[in-house]
Order: C-alpha cells, then structure tokens, then sequence
C-alpha cells in the first residue's frame, strides 16, 4: 500500500494522474454546467415573466434538469423513414464532439500544485497549444456541420431551412468574430491564450494612478462588443437564433431529432454557450486575475466571471426579440464586419504607435 | 507511426471524395482528408498552417460548397442514367481523362524516384516557417508579390462572380 501512494505521487506518474483529473473536471464540469444552465435558463425565463419556474422536483425544483435527463433517456429513438440514416445520427454526434473539443485549449485558472501534492505547478487546461485561440476558432467553425448536417439529413423542409440559415449565418458572423480574435492578438502579441491572460495582470494606469484592473475589455470596448455579438450568434442563441426559429421553422434543424440525439444537440448548445463565456473571460475580463482574491484562488473569479457572462446570455434570450433574417445578414456583413475592421486597424495603430 | 494514421485518413478520405455519388458524403470524407492533412502538419512542426488549413477549407469553403449542395438539393445520382447520359462519358472524354490519369501515375513514380535519395537530409532540419511571426514576415517581404497577385486574383474572381449572378436591370 505504501509503495502504491509512493507510485502514484512520484513526478512522472503524478503528471499523468494530474492531467487526468483535469480532463475529468473539464469533462464533468462541462456537462455539470449545462445541467445547471438548463436550470437557470427556465427560472431566470420565469423571473422575468414574473411566474414560479420549477419547482416542483426538489428543492425550489433544483433536481429538474435530473429528471430531464432521465427523460431524454427513456424516450423513445425516432427517425423519419425518408431521412439519412448515416448522417442523421453522425450530426448530433458532431456537434456535441466539436463543443467538448472547443474547450479543450481554454485555461479556467492559474497554474495550480494541486496544493502541494506536485513539484512543479501544472497549468488548469487540457492543451496548452501556442495557437489556442486559432484552434478555438477553427474547432467553433466544426460544429456549424453537425446543425447544417442535421438539417439536411432530416429530410424535411423545415429542417433543411433551419440548416441553411445556420450556415449562411455562420459563415458571416465567423469573419468579425476572427477578426476581434485578431484585434486581441495584436493587443496582447501572443495566441496563447495562457499567455493572453497573463497579460492582463495588474492595473491600467491614468497618471500614475491604478484606475482599473488590467482587463482588455477597456481599450477594446468595441471588439468586445463585437466578439459578444458575434458569438451569441456564433451559439445560435436569441436574438440570433434563426436555426431554430420557433415561429417560422417548428424547431429548425432539430425538428425531427428526439431522445438522446436532441439532447445531444441541447448539450451542445449549452456546452459552446459555456466556451464562448469562457474564451470571452479569458480574452477581454482578464480570466483569473482579479483585485480581492488570492492569485492561487484565481478559479474563483473566473467562475464568477463565467457565471456573469452566462446570465447575459439568459438575460439577452429573455428581453429581446428575435432579428428579421435580413436584418441579420445586414447587421453582420454592414455593421459587425466594418466595425470590427476599423477596431483592428485602430487597434494596430495604437500598438505602433503608442506600444499599448 | 502517427504519420501512418494520418497519412491513411488523407488518402481514404479523398479516395472517398470521388468515388462517392451522393455529393454531401464527398463534402464530408473530404473534411475528414483535410483533418488528416491538418494531422500531418502538426507532425510537421507547422501548428499555425495546421490550424488555418482547417479554418480556411474545412470551416469556411467546405461551409459554402454544403450550402450550395444543399440549395441546389442535387438528387442522389442515379447509377444507370448517369452512365449513359453524361458527357464525362463520351469516348473522348474518357479518353483524354485516361491520358492524364497514365500522365499524373507517371509523375508521382517519377518524384517518388526523385526523392528516394535526397529523404536523409530532409527531415533533420528545423523548418524555418514554423512560428507565426517568421510566417508573417516571410510572407510581407519575401513573397510578397506572390501574396498581392493572389489577393488582386481572388478579388477580380469575386467582382465577377457578383457581375455574373446580378440581376440584370431591364
């Protein structure tokens, strides 16, 4: 036995076992949050429509994404005869793979020693990749083929247009959402997003005086509005969420998915809400640096900050109305597109000029 | 060994490309090759070219190639009618496409020749474009004729396309 514990905390072994409970946290915390999203979304829903929500699973309904779950489980596998069997179940499967592998290069808090229990401290993230932030961008431009697949395989109309809108929306909104990718890049010189956040360390100085934390949000106020409009879109999600516009397509691209495959794609949903989130903390609030809390707490402010921008996204779904489709090609390609153009190009001037 | 994995991802997925009839399951053999091709970069030290092999083909163009298939709803093939209807079938057609399929065969024998004996000195050295600084700079100084050419090429295809697909005004 106590050669065993020796075993398992000497370094190479101790690396593997660390790295694999970060997987595992990654993994479950993930699915955790879009059970908990799932949650919040309805009694947040409900708050502002003034009504009770659930609440009758558990405590103030708290066990009512379980018995969702459960549900999906036990229901019944359909598929439409006419639909292709292949693609049909190879689509949820691609979108759900493509928002668990977004995650993948993203660093939820500073490097940690496990308190104490490794040698050397070990970075909070999967992959530690020196271009993180292009792969985050390509991995986000993968799940756009499991909605366009799922739309087209259904073989039905209402999914075929759901899938359509999905990929012409995408394609559009991609182009500001790299480009305020780029911006970033060129503030912070590094695609590492490791990197990224540690850039962000301290304060912004107005005269000598510490006015703010050192976040990027302040000198990129606008490609953080950007990089927010373009990934609620980029997420299919109010007031962008054409894909599946209730009134107009039934569901969109999901219309004939039940049981495990919706909820495959449900996930999926919540899973990039979730990325997004936390791309857009590391990128523009600093990721876990924060005034208050202790350096080695840094998972907190992170989750506090994941956990805000995640309310913003109920908070948008709820208060505002969904666009006209040409509204939102011409927001994106007329707005979003010059906006974010302009910002890169001042922001580009600024680090030439100035060494922001 | 990686490379062995990779390498036959590529191939079956491009041979897949064209064997298949039904275009949306070429569409996505073929983002399975570029994903391979993106494996075989990684192992080429070149991550940046990796990654926006993948944003460039399989997120952007493989998008827009779905969205026209599936606009035009292009019918599964039909075997029989194919063979006899289309004009890739004609004697002539096949014939040219057999010469330059004997010519491409002919080639790659030739290169594969070519390189049998210059393989040892190849892989020791670092590649010299693997970070994207050194890509960036490259790109805006040394090649940057090349660099304008493409770009003034691709926006003069756009302004046609767009010339093309307008409305003509009465």
């Amino acid at each position: 036995m106590g050669g065993l514990i020796q075993t398992l905390t000497s370094p190479p072994v101790n690396w593997y076992i660390a790295y694999g409970i970060i997987v595992a946290i990654v993994f479950g915390g993930l699915q955790g949050m879009a059970a908990v999203m799932v949650y919040a979304e309805r009694k947040v829903a409900a708050f502002m429509q003034q009504r009770y929500g659930p609440y009758l699973v558990g405590p103030k309904g708290l066990f009512q994404p379980v018995a969702d779950i459960l549900k999906l489980f036990f229901k019944e596998e359909l598929r439409p005869k006419a639909a292709d069997a292949f693609l049909f179940s190879l689509a949820p499967i691609i979108s759900v793979a493509a928002a668990y592998l977004a995650f993948a290069p993203i660093p939820f808090g500073p490097p940690s020693t496990f308190f104490g229990l490794l040698d050397e401290p070990i970075p909070l993230m999967i992959a530690d990749v020196n271009v993180a932030v292009l792969v985050i961008f390509a991995v986000a431009s993968m799940g756009v083929y499991g909605i366009v697949l799922a739309g087209w395989a259904s073989n039905s109309k209402y999914s075929l247009l759901g899938g359509l809108r999905s990929s012409a929306q995408m394609i559009s909104y991609e182009l500001a959402y790299g480009i305020a990718l780029a911006t970033l890049v060129l503030m912070a010189n590094s695609m590492s997003l490791h990197e990224i956040v540690d850039a962000q360390q301290g304060y912004w100085h107005l005269f000598g005086v510490p006015v703010a934390p050192r976040w990027y949000i302040f000198p990129q106020l606008i490609g953080f509005a950007v990089f927010a409009c373009a990934g609620v879109a980029e997420t299919n999600r109010a007031p962008f969420d054409f894909p599946e516009a209730e009134q107009e397509l039934v569901a969109g691209y999901h219309t004939e998915y039940s049981s495990m495959r919706f909820a495959m794609f449900f996930m999926a949903e919540y899973i990039n809400m979730v990325t997004v989130s936390a791309v857009a903390t590391n990128l523009y609030l600093g990721g876990w640096h924060g005034p208050l809390i202790p350096e080695s707490f840094g998972v907190l402010w992170f989750l506090i900050k994941l956990g805000f921008l995640l309310f913003v996204y109920l908070w948008l779904r709820w208060t505002l109305p969904r666009f006209r489709y040409d509204q939102l090609m011409a927001f994106g390609w007329k707005v979003l597109l010059p906006l974010a153009t302009l910002n890169l190009i001042a922001t580009a001037a600024g680090v030439l000029y100035f060494g922001l | 060994m990686l490379f062995y994995i990779f390498a036959a991802v590529t191939v079956i997925g491009s041979l897949i490309v064209v064997s298949q009839r039904n275009p949306v399951y070429s569409l996505i053999s073929l983002v399975g090759a570029f994903f391979g091709l993106c494996g075989l970069y990684v192992l080429l030290e070149a991550p940046f070219l990796a990654v926006v092999q993948i944003i460039v083909y399989a997120g952007a163009i493989m998008v827009l190639f779905l969205f026209v298939v599936m606009v035009l709803n292009v019918p599964r093939e039909d075997a029989a009618e194919w063979d006899r209807a289309h004009p890739l079938y004609r004697p002539m057609a096949v014939r040219v496409g057999g010469a330059l399929a004997v010519l491409l065969a002919l080639e790659f024998a030739w290169a594969l020749s070519r390189t049998a004996g210059l393989s040892a000195g190849v892989g020791d050295e670092k590649p010299a474009v693997s970070s994207v600084a050194e890509l960036g700079r490259v790109l805006f100084t040394d090649y940057m004729f090349a660099f304008e050419v493409t770009s003034i090429l691709i926006i003069a295809a756009m302004v046609g396309a767009v010339v093309i697909a307008r409305k003509r005004e009465e």
